[in-house]
This record gives structure tokens, C-alpha cells and sequence, in this order.
């Protein structure tokens, strides 16, 4: 008795001491999120395409807000295709705007359609795979029913017939994105939600009384984020793609806002001639979002990837 | 497989006969009388009652007849089938010819996982699918074609002896931008096999890694594989829209543009519901090959 009480003494005095030494050092702090982020910091083509992301975001703010190339739009016929030049890099257009600064604006179109698109079909996604892993029978079988249902659609004719009924423009272009692209990130919240429901923390919660919606929203969610994360990013991408897309099919942004879909489909009738600056413009800038943005979510998803620990 | 059609004829019957106007007054342009649009409004049958008008396009589906095109005039049917032919010539042997390719370079990919020759087909893979296809198809036809002057910058001959000709740089072009995705989706089904338990086993055994490779890993590796081409055949039918726009190719992808922009309900329509059924259909195909390949899979 004697000795195990002197026992616990001891191992009190070894953590009292462990916990003393601690504040000289750094806390080293354990959780996904942490882990993530230590992983995600040592993968160096990551971190560049995360600041390069960050530069493009700013350059989008500076000309939304009309700090750099504020006449843009403004057609000027004196100077209609004018060459390569200090004043215009990639020349100018048919209505003699500077190309550079077409391909600039067309940042600010790009991200809005790509964040406001992808934060619609994530939220959709989110809520319908939840609430269909979570509850299962006719409420499953009926979200099931409506995400088989839009998938069978191809999105090439999907989208077009919807952004033709909505009508063209940035908001409808981004609302017809959004409603057809929550698919996948609704089946596999759905999924993980199926695991996750019966597991012991969720139990444990149900236990001292929590509701369906706190289940739900405070204890699972968090648990299948990195999902969303990754997801929320693939969305992006491709909502910035099929802008294009539809831009070059008269079915996108109105053609007086500046899109890299609108340069290239005025560069199909520029080449012959040869003009090749809206195409060049629009094919850079977008090269460099776009694979920014891919090779971040590569390492995002590596990082998150609960396998890849201790590697 | 029914409740879904179901859903997808409600759909798209909703979306262009509630959300898209009146489409007799879009049909008889900006300029037409009261009475005009009356008049149209009952040629096309659109003075009946919602459910009617459901329950004729349903009917519509089963029996494969889909009326005639608003714009053009012709049978939606006949325009379907003189289109398929055009579309299968063109994607068809792209499609195979970047499966084999894919599969192929995916393999050496896994083989050099951890090296740089993995990392570099990735990041490559990537850059690949950081292009819009539209560029690819503009400059490809622009180099290859108008500069170069390898190829016929756009045509058809619909003869099927002489139009090959035609079809060399659209397939070239579809060939190139099939290779992003696809070797992006062999490696991580071939990457997901390569660290299973019996690839272990064979090479404790002592095999050689090319006999681990050949019979092991993508052996297995072919029930997913599978599964992945047969559920983008719908692909080799909605996969060419905007090649055959550029080339002046007389496929489905073609005929579908001209109708988005003709505002050719019925056969928007008619489109809608044949890719979707495709669609269906290989994914029941995946389902049950899948079942037939993996005997631990049971079709409920």
C-alpha cells in the first residue's frame, strides 16, 4: 500500500516536472488539422501554388476595384489590333482594348464563377449527403434518387439547357454550375456519414442528449471536413472551365463583361489573320489559375489523407 | 432504373416547359401577333394541359418517336441516327487508342512511384488538364492544320471510305485531351493495387516485378479499370460537342449546338433523355460486369 502510494508520488512529481519543462518548448499540438498542415508545409510545389493562388486573388482585388488597368472595357477604334507593345504586352482587340488588361478583368470573372459555384453545389452536397447518411431509409433513397437522376444527365447538356432557360450572365452562370456539380461531394459525405453515424463519439453524444442537428453539424461534419476541403476545390476548378466553355458558346457571361471564354472565342476568328494575343492572354492566365489551383489540391489531398501520417 | 427515368424526363420537362417561358412565343419570334402564337401554340400541341403534355412526351420516349426538329424540320429520329455515325467515326478509335495508351503509361508510373518519373507524369497529367479544351482544339488546328497544312482544316465527306481523312486531327485532338484525365485515374486504380497483400506474396515468392506487374497487379487491376471505361462510353456520343462545332462534323455534338442555339426544344429534349438513358445503361453494364469479373460482388 505504502509503496504504491509513494509510487503515484513519484509519478506525480515526473509529470509535475514534465509539465514545468514544457512552456520552454513550443506545445507540439496533435490533431488532423495540425498534422495536415505540417505535411502540407513540406511539400514545396503545394506551398508555391498556394502563394501563387494568394498572388492571383490579389491582382483579381486590385482590378476589381479598378487599381490597376481601370479602362479595361473602355474601346479605343484608334488603336484597333495593335501590335505587341510596352503599353500593351499582348496587343490590343478589335475594339482596340488592351489585351492584358482583358485578361486581368478576367481574373475577377473566373474566381467569382469558380467560389460562388463551388461554395453553392458544396453547401447543397454537404446538406443532402448528411442528412441522406445520416437518416438513412426513404430520406436516403430519395437524395439518392435525385443525385442518380442529375448525373445521368450529361453536364455538356445539362448546363447549357439551363443556363438557355435562366438566360445568360455571371449569376446564372454560376447558379447552373452549382445546382448540376454537388454530386460527388454528395455521395461521398454521404458515405462517410453512413460510417461515421454509429461510431462511438457520435453514440457518446447521443448519450448526454444531443439532437439529430447537433450530431449532425457539430460532431460529424467536422470529422468528414477534409472531404469538403478537397472537393470544394476540384469544384472550383472545373466551375472556371465550364465558364469558359460557355462563354465561347454564347451561353456564359454577357459578352460586355470580360471572360478568358469570351478572348478565346474572339481569337477563333483572330488566328487566320494571325492575332494571336486573346488567345495567348486568355491561355496563360487561365494556365496558371487552373494549374495553381490543381497542384494545390494534390497536396491538400495528400496532406489530409489520414494514411499519409508519419510520413 | 425506371424511377430515374422518371426523374430525369420530370426534369427536363420542368425545366423547358415551366422555368424556360412560353416556348411558342420564343418559337414565333419577337415580331409575331397574339394570334400567331395561338396558332403555334396549338401546331405544337401546347395548348393542352401540363400533365398532357407530360404524359405525350413520355410517350414520346418509349416509342422512339420524337416529332420533327422546330428548326429544321426533319424527324428528331432520323436526325439521331444520321448523326450517331458521324460521332462513333470520331471518337470511337480515339477513345480506345487513349485507353491502351493510358493504361500503359499509368503502369510505368506505378512502377516509378517515388521517383520522379511519377511525380513528373503527375504534375504533367495536371498541366495537361490546366488548358481548356478549347485551346487545344484552336491551336492544334491552327499549327497542324491551317500552318502546317498536314490536314484539311475542317470538311466531311459522308461516304465512309473517304472521310477518314477528315477524322485524323479531330482524333488527334481527342487523344491528347483524354490523356490528363485518364492516366491521372489508371494510376490511382493501379496505384491502389500495387500495395496489396498478394502483390507482397508474389514478390516474396521471387517473381520478377515485370511478372508482377503483367499478371498481378493489372490483372486485378481490371475490375476497376473496366468499371472506369465502361461508365465514359456515354462519352463516345456527348464527348465530341465542341470538336465537331470546330470541324464541321455532322455528328450528334454538332446537331445539339445547332439546336441550343436554334432553341430547338424538341430536340434539346430528345438529346436530354438519349444521353441519359445511355448513361443508364452503362452503369448497369459496369454494375453487372463487375459482379461477373468479381465474384465477391452480388447484384441485389
Amino acid at each position: 500500500m505504502s509503496s504504491a502510494s509513494s509510487n503515484m508520488t513519484s509519478n506525480l512529481n515526473a509529470v509535475a516536472a514534465a509539465t514545468a519543462k514544457t512552456p520552454s518548448q513550443a506545445p507540439v499540438r496533435n490533431s488532423l488539422w495540425w498534422d495536415a498542415f505540417r505535411r502540407f508545409k513540406k511539400n514545396k510545389i503545394g506551398v508555391v501554388s498556394f502563394w501563387v493562388i494568394i498572388s492571383y486573388v490579389i491582382i483579381a482585388i486590385l482590378a476589381a476595384t479598378g487599381l490597376i488597368f481601370p479602362d479595361a472595357q473602355v474601346p479605343n477604334q484608334a488603336e484597333a489590333y495593335s501590335s505587341i507593345s510596352w503599353a500593351h504586352p499582348f496587343g490590343t482587340d478589335i475594339f482596340g482594348r488592351d489585351i492584358l488588361g482583358r485578361a486581368v478583368h478576367g481574373i475577377v470573372t473566373a474566381i467569382s464563377i469558380g467560389l460562388l459555384a463551388s461554395t453553392l453545389s458544396l453547401v447543397i452536397g454537404l446538406v443532402l449527403g448528411a442528412i441522406a447518411g445520416y437518416f438513412g431509409g426513404k430520406v436516403d433513397a430519395f437524395v439518392v434518387w435525385l443525385y442518380t437522376t442529375v448525373d445521368s444527365i450529361p453536364y455538356i447538356l445539362l448546363i447549357p439547357s439551363l443556363t438557355f432557360v435562366l438566360g445568360r450572365g455571371l449569376i446564372n452562370v454560376f447558379i447552373a454550375v452549382g445546382l448540376t456539380s454537388w454530386v460527388t461531394t454528395a455521395r461521398l459525405v454521404r458515405g462517410e456519414f453512413f460510417k461515421h453515424k454509429s461510431r462511438e463519439y457520435v453514440m457518446a453524444a447521443h448519450a448526454i442528449g444531443a439532437g439529430d442537428g447537433r450530431k449532425i453539424f457539430g460532431h460529424i461534419l467536422p470529422n468528414v471536413a477534409h472531404l469538403a476541403f478537397v472537393q470544394f476545390g476540384l469544384g472550383f476548378v472545373s466551375a472556371i472551365k465550364i465558364e469558359v466553355i460557355l462563354s465561347y458558346l454564347g451561353l456564359g457571361v454577357d459578352p460586355s463583361q470580360p471572360s478568358w471564354g469570351l478572348m478565346i472565342d474572339d481569337a477563333k476568328n483572330e488566328l487566320a489573320r494571325p492575332y494571336w494575343g486573346n488567345l495567348a492572354a486568355a491561355t496563360v492566365f487561365m494556365f496558371g489559375l487552373i494549374l495553381s489551383f490543381n497542384l494545390f489540391n494534390d497536396a491538400l489531398r495528400e496532406a489530409l489523407d489520414p494514411k499519409m501520417k508519419n510520413k | 432504373m425506371v424511377p430515374i427515368l422518371i426523374g430525369v424526363t420530370f426534369l427536363t420537362f420542368m425545366l423547358f416547359n415551366l422555368f424556360g417561358g412560353d416556348p411558342a412565343v420564343r418559337f414565333a419570334g419577337k415580331h409575331a401577333t397574339a394570334e400567331q402564337v395561338q396558332v403555334i401554340r396549338a401546331e405544337l400541341g401546347l395548348d393542352r394541359s401540363l400533365p398532357e403534355q407530360y404524359l405525350f412526351f413520355v410517350k414520346q420516349i418509349a416509342t422512339f418517336d420524337y416529332g420533327r426538329s422546330w428548326a429544321s424540320k426533319q424527324l428528331i429520329s432520323t436526325m439521331i441516327t444520321d448523326g450517331l455515325g458521324a460521332t462513333l467515326s470520331l471518337t470511337a478509335p480515339a477513345f480506345f487508342a487513349s485507353i491502351a495508351f493510358c493504361i500503359g503509361l499509368a503502369l510505368f508510373a506505378v512502377y516509378g512511384r517515388g521517383t520522379m518519373l511519377d511525380r513528373g507524369t503527375v504534375v504533367v497529367c495536371l498541366g495537361l488538364l490546366s488548358i481548356s479544351s478549347l485551346v487545344y482544339i484552336l491551336g492544334l488546328q491552327y499549327i497542324l492544320a491551317f500552318k502546317g497544312g498536314f490536314f484539311p482544316i475542317s470538311g466531311w465527306d459522308p461516304s465512309w471510305v473517304d472521310r477518314w481523312g477528315y477524322l485524323v486531327l479531330p482524333w488527334i485532338i481527342l487523344f491528347v485531351l483524354s490523356l490528363g484525365p485518364n492516366i491521372l485515374i489508371y494510376r490511382t486504380v493501379i496505384m491502389d493495387e500495387a500495395f496489396q497483400d498478394y502483390v507482397r506474396t508474389a514478390r516474396a515468392k521471387g517473381l520478377a516485378e515485370r511478372h508482377v506487374y503483367a499478371k498481378h497487379i493489372l490483372k486485378n487491376a481490371m475490375i476497376p479499370i473496366i468499371t472506369v471505361i465502361v461508365i465514359e462510353m456515354p462519352f463516345l456520343i456527348t464527348g465530341s460537342v465542341l470538336i465537331e462545332n470546330f470541324f464541321g462534323i455532322p455528328g450528334l455534338g454538332g446537331t445539339l449546338i445547332k439546336a441550343l442555339n436554334d432553341s430547338d426544344f424538341p430536340t434539346i429534349k430528345a438529346f436530354t433523355v438519349i444521353s441519359a438513358m445511355t448513361y443508364m445503361v452503362f452503369n448497369l453494364l459496369a454494375d453487372v460486369l463487375y459482379s461477373l469479373v468479381d465474384p465477391r460482388v452480388k447484384l441485389s
